[in-house]
């Protein structure tokens, strides 16, 4: 502290610190303090708040237990946002592997220009070009009709597979980039020097590159888990009636059931779950926090 | 074929794979905004034509919610840069646990889920002050993640700053206001100008955040995802394909900035 005060003088010293402190405490920490305090409490009308029935509760809570639609909504929210983590894993590792390890260095400018333009195009945008493509009549079912994998157009979209599909294709660059940041710093020889030691391509992943890679491995798991899970955009436009997802009967509380303290117990469950997923993805990936805030 | 030529065969085939996943969705969405069809699609190609380019500049509401995601976006631009910059002249100026700590608390709504975000700052300023949802909470939820990424634009900056240039202005009798205006300031220039770009374009493509907070407003975000649910024509792909258009500009011009920055 001493410190910043030499530096930057006593007029500066203030202004920097007022400007933090409006910043952390007005805009991240008391609003987060409020909804979480706002979620124990049962909705009343204005003027009965502070009275004697503004008490503690864990009634918000004991909805979505009591509550069947919502838990299987919850429930599939989990394993669906997983499942989109995993297969993005899958598309996204060779990727990275390449522009890391493979590629020739003059050509990583323009692979990196081109994995980071689409990144930049509005998330509503890619997840609309997928209704597109998913819709009945649309090229994807003609394409597997035509192949013969179809005898006749499926629907593709209003469902949980289009959903997760469009998931995979928007937060695919949110694996990319982690991974490749890891593994770029992985000495080109060591892979070379396993390879002369007779070690086979698998071993070479398993032993070399993905432990090296762990820490970007976690911070592409957590952002696409995260925002998966939290997505709202995707399910509205690729998802139906019958594929809701959690941010989506969140969002109803707010303004269909005009019920806030029950929509801030969800939205608080919903953090409590991508915390809890951080938390799994430090224990398995043996990665710190410094490692995962870079 | 050789071994190595299986391996480069099959790197080809993934490299075109991956990127043809990439791009072909964008140019079938693109692609669907010249078909005469009135739903949005390329199957059947029913005949060419220009007439949603027309029909989307004919859209009062588009205009109006476009001039709100600008007024946003503005007002994003003036409170996140300025937390940001602050954010990183403190962090970098503090060691141990403080420093994480402070770190930690920043960055934390970067692993928040954005309607969180949305949800908390919706629930906290009805509740203290009485505000509710519209084009101010809308900058201050969106602001009060995009700080942290101009946070992190300033401080990868000040990293490689050398800090005996400010020693030595100091020594020679200048003041600590003439020192950070000088020195420090015109050094941070180049993150100033990217990080005010990538507020920019954050704010503009936000959505979940926006949602929860925005009350009777409507950002060009909202109003396209209210189009494609509830009277979808290619007009909403032929304002796609501009708005895309605009993005490849703009990320481009980000990129460069960026790079001629890591450089300097």
């Amino acid at each position: 502290m001493t410190e910043v005060l030499r530096r930057y003088g006593p007029v500066l010293t203030t202004v920097i610190l007022l400007a933090v402190a409006v910043w952390i405490v007005g805009l991240v920490v008391l609003p987060q303090v409020l909804m979480v305090d706002f979620s124990f409490r049962p909705m009343l009308p204005p003027a009965k708040i502070g009275g004697p029935e503004d008490v503690y509760t864990l009634k918000n809570y004991a909805t979505l237990w009591t509550n069947e639609v919502h838990r299987a909504i919850f429930v599939k929210t989990i394993w669906a946002s997983a499942l989109v983590t995993a297969v993005t894993f899958a598309v996204c590792y060779p990727i990275a592997f390449y522009m890391a390890q493979v590629a020739p260095r003059r050509r990583l400018p323009m692979l990196v220009l081109m994995l980071v333009v689409p990144f930049w195009i509005n998330e509503l945008l890619r997840t609309f070009a997928w209704y597109i493509i998913l819709a009945y009549s649309g090229p994807l079912n003609i394409l597997l009709v035509a192949l013969g994998i179809f005898t006749e157009p499926q629907r593709l979209s209003g469902g949980d597979v289009g959903v997760i599909v469009g998931m995979v294709y928007v937060y695919i660059l949110f694996m990319v980039f982690p991974i490749y940041n890891a593994l770029e710093s992985l000495d080109r020889h060591q892979i070379e020097a396993a390879r002369d030691l007779g070690a086979g391509w698998l071993r070479i992943h398993r032993r070399i590159a993905i432990p090296h890679a762990k820490p970007g491995i976690a911070v592409g798991c957590i952002m696409t888990f995260m925002l998966a899970a939290g997505s709202y955009a995707v399910p509205a436009l690729l998802g139906g009636p019958q594929s809701r997802w959690f941010t989506e009967v969140i969002y109803n509380w707010f303004f269909e059931g005009g019920n806030w303290n029950q929509g801030a117990a969800y939205a608080f469950i919903l953090l409590v779950l991508c915390v809890g997923f951080i938390l799994l993805m430090m224990k398995l990936f043996r990665v710190g926090l410094t490692d995962i805030a870079k | 074929m050789t071994a190595a030529g299986v391996r480069r065969f099959l790197t080809r085939t993934y490299l075109v794979l991956f990127f043809g996943y990439l791009f072909v969705p964008l140019g079938i969405m693109g692609a669907a905004a010249f078909n005469t069809s009135r739903f949005p699609t390329v199957t059947p190609w029913t005949g060419f034509t220009l007439q949603w380019f027309p029909a989307l500049f004919a859209d009062q509401r588009l205009w109006q919610a476009l001039g709100t995601s600008l007024i946003v976006a503005a007002g994003v631009i003036a409170v996140a840069v300025p937390l940001g910059l602050a954010g990183a002249l403190l962090l970098n100026r503090l060691h141990s646990r403080a420093r994480t700590f402070l770190y930690a608390v920043m960055v934390s709504p970067l692993l928040t889920p954005g309607v969180i975000v949305g949800i908390s700052t919706l629930v906290f300023w009805r509740q203290w002050f009485g505000v509710s949802g519209g084009i101010f909470l809308t900058v201050v939820a969106q602001a009060s993640f995009i700080a942290a990424y101009a946070m992190l634009l300033f401080l990868a900056r000040l990293q490689r700053f050398d800090p005996s240039l400010e020693e030595a202005a100091l020594d020679l009798g200048a003041s600590h206001g003439q020192v950070f205006r000088r020195i420090t300031l015109p050094y941070l220039m180049p993150s100033v100008l990217s990080s005010a770009l990538l507020a920019f374009l954050q704010s503009f493509e936000n959505y979940n955040t926006t949602l929860f907070v925005r009350g009777l407003e409507t950002t060009l975000t909202i109003y396209i995802a209210s189009k494609v649910r509830t009277g979808l024509t290619p007009a909403v792909n032929a304002l796609s394909l501009i708005l895309i258009g605009l993005t490849i500009i703009g990320a481009v011009v980000y990129e460069i900035m960026r790079r001629r920055e890591a450089k300097a």
